[in-house]
């Protein structure tokens, strides 16, 4: 998947020239925690994060404050450079940057233009949509042993049922690399006749299961 | 006022079957009826035929496309090609014939209901065949085709004008009408289900509160899978109370799906009969207290048709009738019928014995998760927006 299919492309920006007080107010009012610095060209040359604004604004225990720290310029606390993204790049990779930057915002720029902002909070949105709870449908959990064609044999169940997967995940299973858990969403309310045929098949469900332990 | 209580039934409920196969199954309904006939609870002035829904009436949440999509597929007149738009013709909502008319019944016998009681020709009203809440506006799922409880909720609106307190307590989340008035204020809506994680249809999260002016005014509690009945109903009681206190409802509609019964074979709650005796109750106390009474009842999911939907869905009858659930033994005549058709022993008195719950190891855990759950839910209800 690539940046430029989950990036936002209305990005709220200042002006190197602009106040703190300006971006407090930019912050606040679209409920955003960064704010990219450009010039008339729509150059990237700093950014502001929710952070850098607080730590320029008086305490909340100082009272009658005139504020006036506001008024400084907005490029005395950008940061710059900054780390950008091109639309081009891997989802997956820029999630390594949000992990090992510790970024929590990142500007996505082409041909030296500002063209888009892709945020942490994008990336968690994508996941819950990778997992497929958005859509109706039930949740299947196989435990397979890890070997060639086991997916396509798995889901050859669904298809003879006339049952559309609405997302797959594969997953470890503990630190046993011989087996793997496949993890589907499908579409219908009844999943007990494809339960059925999983199990008839020999595979072993994960969930549905049979948790409860023997009586007592 | 002619009776406390209707009761909706025609054998039209009956068309609405999707194949042997499927497990939605309305012979459920008639075991119910049978079984308040045979324990000498409801009689024959009780009962009230169901109208058919005009399609006016169906448009109220319907789109029409949609409709006019299932009409021809009730004439077998819809290309496979063209039904998978509408969630036409899947495993779960397969094609039948005259499903068009069939579909129209339950969600006729809906709007019967609420007339007879907003009408004050009686104070409750109960409609088995109805419940269909997973139905969208212009899609079938999860074995619901037209969602007659959100067509209802729109007529009570357009009609009588009053705020409407629907509560959900069908294992599967109550999707499709919670949709259906995310922005309105003047519903409310309630729906307390094992959590989407692993059950079908996936949402119904403690964060769908509601958009726009109806912000607030939408409530899920998500319970987790295996919840016993103890928990379930701390969460159920508290929930109910607190909302009913906080959004003062003219009239309560009540969804009451009966599959979080550890016999169930499609969801994984570990309930027993103790809250389908409680269920009602607090929803009678509840209309009584903020209603004058006014308070309607549908049926839903339910898929052990003979040990738990029966029994479950009587004891609605039973308490709008006398204010208590029917205790002791199950009539013999009953027994007697439906037993040689059913391929599991059917139980001999109304409540279940808790040794029908199997052992769950993680029960302290799941009490806790839920109660946390109830917490933040109720979060909204303490506001007063």
């Amino acid at each position: 998947m690539l940046v430029e299919e989950i990036m936002k492309t209305d990005v709220i920006t200042l002006p190197p020239t602009a106040t703190i007080y300006e971006a407090l107010q930019l912050l606040q009012k679209h409920r955003i925690r960064h704010i990219p610095i450009v010039d008339e060209e729509q150059h990237i040359i700093g950014i502001v994060s929710d952070r850098d604004v607080r730590d320029a604004s008086p305490s909340s225990f100082i009272k009658n404050s005139d504020h006036s720290e506001l008024q400084n310029k907005i490029r005395s606390i950008m940061t710059h450079p900054v780390v950008t993204i091109h639309p081009l790049d891997f989802v997956e990779e820029i999630a390594r940057i949000f992990y090992d930057e510790e970024f929590a915002c990142l500007p996505v720029v082409r041909d030296n233009k500002l063209t888009g902002i892709v945020t942490e909070k994008d990336m968690l949105y994508k996941l819950i949509q990778l997992t497929g709870t958005h859509v109706q449908s039930s949740h299947i959990e196989v435990k397979v042993p890890h070997k060639p064609g086991i997916l396509p044999e798995v889901a050859s169940v669904f298809g003879k049922r006339k049952t559309n997967i609405v997302s797959v995940l594969v997953y470890p299973y503990n630190d046993d690399p011989s087996y793997k858990i496949l993890v589907f969403r499908i579409q219908t309310m009844n999943p007990l006749p494809i339960v059925q045929d999983l199990r008839d098949a020999g595979y072993e469900l994960m969930w549905p299961n049979n948790i409860p332990e023997p009586k007592l | 006022m002619t009776n406390i209580a209707s009761f909706v039934y025609s054998d039209s409920f009956l068309n609405y079957r999707f194949n042997e196969e499927h497990p939605f199954n309305q012979q459920r309904v008639v075991m119910a009826k049978e079984l308040l006939e045979e324990s000498n609870t409801l009689s024959k002035q009780e009962i009230i035929a169901p109208r058919k829904a005009t399609e006016v009436e169906l448009a109220l949440f319907h789109d029409s496309a949609y409709i006019e999509a299932v009409k021809k597929a009730s004439n077998g007149k819809l290309e496979e090609n063209e039904g998978i738009e509408y969630g036409l013709g899947t495993e779960d909502t397969p094609t039948f014939e005259n499903m068009h008319e069939a579909a129209s019944y339950l969600v006729g016998g809906t709007l019967t209901a609420i007339d007879t009681v907003l009408k004050g020709n009686s104070e409750h009203a109960l409609n088995l065949g109805g419940g269909l809440h997973h139905g969208f506006k212009r899609k079938a799922a999860g074995f619901c085709i037209y969602n007659d409880g959100a067509v209802a909720i729109k007529y009570i609106r357009r009609k009588y004008n009053l705020r409407v307190l629907y509560i959900d307590t069908d294992a599967h989340h109550g999707d499709g009408v919670q949709w259906a008035f995310y922005d309105d204020p003047n519903v409310c809506t309630v729906s307390i289900h094992e959590t989407g994680r692993y059950l079908f249809p996936g949402t119904g999260n403690v964060n769908e509160r509601g958009i726009k002016e109806g912000h607030g005014y939408s409530f899920n509690f998500p319970i987790d899978a295996f919840t016993e009945d103890e928990s379930f109903l701390q969460v159920y009681e508290s929930a109910i109370r607190e909302i009913a206190a906080y959004f003062k409802p003219d009239v309560i509609l009540t969804q009451n799906g009966a599959d979080a019964h550890c016999y169930d074979p499609l969801t994984h709650l570990c309930a027993t009969m103790e809250i389908y005796e409680k269920i009602p109750l607090l929803a009678h106390e509840i209309a009584h207290e903020y209603c004058n009474g006014k308070w309607i009842a549908l049926g839903g999911g339910g898929y052990d048709i003979w040990r738990v939907v029966p029994r479950a869905w009587a004891q609605i009858w039973n308490v709008m009738k006398s204010g208590e659930p029917q205790h002791g033994q199950i009539p013999e005549s009953w027994l007697t019928k439906w037993q040689k058709e059913a391929p599991v022993k059917l139980p001999a008195f109304w409540h279940d014995d808790k040794s029908i719950v199997p052992n769950i190891p993680r029960k302290s855990d799941i009490t806790e998760k839920n109660e946390k759950i109830l917490i933040n839910t109720l979060k909204y209800t303490k506001n007063n927006i």
